[in-house]
């Protein structure tokens, strides 16, 4: 049900566009929606960042998944209990650009077998690790590759990044090896959510959304390149317009362009208030940014009130006359 | 705000990385206009229409590779001219450079057309 809404949405979102631009509105979804989500795009972005920043953190408070740092002879774990800066930056690109954490992910399932009853098994899964980076480092490629429309001339490495995704040189325009790779992905991410269970029980619509708008994108971006072509140029003069401020939009960009446009607004303007600003969350996550030194360093908490200290050496000097007069000696002489 | 420093750095680094070809537009002197292509001809009409030459000139000239390497076919149904890229195509629109290689420049296209075909020699083109 909370897939089949998300599909409602998506699909609608394909008619508002395909409905719209048909109908005399290419200003609005060329120009007027681009920057309004390119906008809300930033300003969520950065908004949602300043917001998780001012959290305080008065304590390190890591996953402490190996041995912390200790005695000289005990070898330390450095990615998974990094006591300095430089640790916590190789825990930090480990994550963000291997999803580390998600390479340990284990899984929990009820085998039974013949002979023996019903068995608890428990092991590692690497299934939802490699299809997430599939999906990640594609999606990144093909971010890069629509650089092309953007930036004029067209910088070499730029090209060569295209000619490695179109390696194969399959078919007329030559197929880009991501397109196929983050249909499977995000493919088999969406099948993960009807067929686990588990999975399925959690997932609501703030879920399945995203995937399918995904997969909006991705397809339509498929369609626009492989099936129904769009004029590559008018989409570029289109590029160097919005770059430049240039309010106008030029005649000959298709209707299916339009709707696989209006979708990458859609995801800019949705992703700052969405599980997508995990983007920009994993980097201000304290349980992995964090160098696990509480035992080396004092961390002071910054709300705790002034407390009234009577010191020892204070009391002393109170009572001094009164233990001398006992016979005691004074400890500060 | 705790380690304000680096988050700030780290805004700024997105916000920079994020708006990259309006930079790059900056530094380049702009985005230009499309390419004014040399066309070549003063005929009325290419072997399809305008428009769909402009948008899948490459579906056809794979389907003409098709007819005459698969099928043995050498002449277009349509226009009735030789299904060629050197002797059909490259006939009007004569330069290359002017034609196909600044609009592919300019769309960031780099198909292998020229890897196996050779230019024929001579402005003219002679057969």
């Amino acid at each position: 049900m909370k897939a089949l809404v998300s599909l409602v949405f998506v699909l609608l979102l394909v008619a508002i566009a395909w409905i719209g631009s048909e109908a005399g509105g290419e200003v609005v979804f060329g120009v007027v929606l681009p920057y309004a989500a390119f906008l809300v795009f930033l300003v969520g972005f950065t908004w949602k960042i300043v917001k998780w920043a001012r959290a305080p953190v008065p304590f390190r408070i890591p996953t402490t998944s190996g041995q912390q740092k200790s005695l000289p002879w005990i070898r330390q774990a450095r990615f998974d209990n990094p006591a300095t800066g430089l640790q916590v930056v190789g825990r930090m690109a480990l994550e963000v650009l291997l999803f580390r954490s998600l390479f340990q992910n284990t899984k929990a399932e009820m085998r039974t077998e013949k002979g023996r009853g019903p068995r608890l098994v428990f092991g590692g899964d690497k299934s939802l690790w490699i299809v997430s980076l599939i999906f990640h480092w594609t999606f990144l490629v093909i971010l890069i590759r629509h650089l092309r429309f953007f930036l004029d001339p067209v910088p070499g490495w730029l090209l060569t990044l295209g000619n490695l995704d179109a390696f194969f040189q399959v078919s007329v325009p030559a197929l880009y090896i991501t397109d196929v790779l983050v249909v499977l992905a995000l493919g088999i991410l969406l099948l993960r959510r009807f067929t686990n269970s588990q999975v399925r029980a959690i997932s609501l619509v703030s879920d399945y959304f995203p995937l399918l708008l995904l997969l909006g994108v991705v397809i339509s971006g498929i369609v626009v390149r492989y099936f129904a072509k769009t004029d590559v140029v008018g989409v570029k003069e289109l590029g160097a317009n919005l770059l430049t401020l240039r309010l106008s939009v030029p005649a000959g960009i298709g209707a299916q362009a339009y709707v696989h446009l209006f979708l990458v607004c859609t995801l800019l303007a949705y992703f700052p208030f969405s599980k997508l600003m995990h983007a920009g969350g994993v980097f201000l996550s304290p349980t992995r940014n964090l160098a696990n030194n509480n035992r080396m360093v004092r961390h002071i908490n910054p709300w705790n009130r002034p407390v009234a200290y009577h010191r020892f050496e204070d009391w002393e000097k109170e009572f001094a006359k009164e233990i001398e007069d006992a016979g005691y000696e004074l400890e500060r002489d | 705000m705790y380690d304000k420093g680096k988050i700030l750095a780290g805004i700024a680094l997105f916000l920079v990385l994020v708006l990259f070809p309006v930079w790059y537009g900056a530094a380049q002197g702009g985005p230009g206009r499309p390419p004014d292509l040399v066309v070549g001809t003063d005929a009325e009409s290419c072997v399809r229409d305008t428009e769909t030459m402009r948008i899948s000139h490459m579906d056809l000239l794979d389907e003409w590779r098709n007819r005459v390497v698969r099928d043995g076919v050498r002449r277009d149904e349509v226009s009735g001219r030789e299904m060629s890229l050197t002797r059909t195509c490259l006939d009007c629109h004569a330069d290359r450079e002017g034609f196909c290689t600044k609009c592919h420049d300019y769309a960031g296209v780099d198909p292998d057309c020229w890897d196996c075909h050779n230019l024929p020699e001579g402005a003219g083109h002679e057969r």
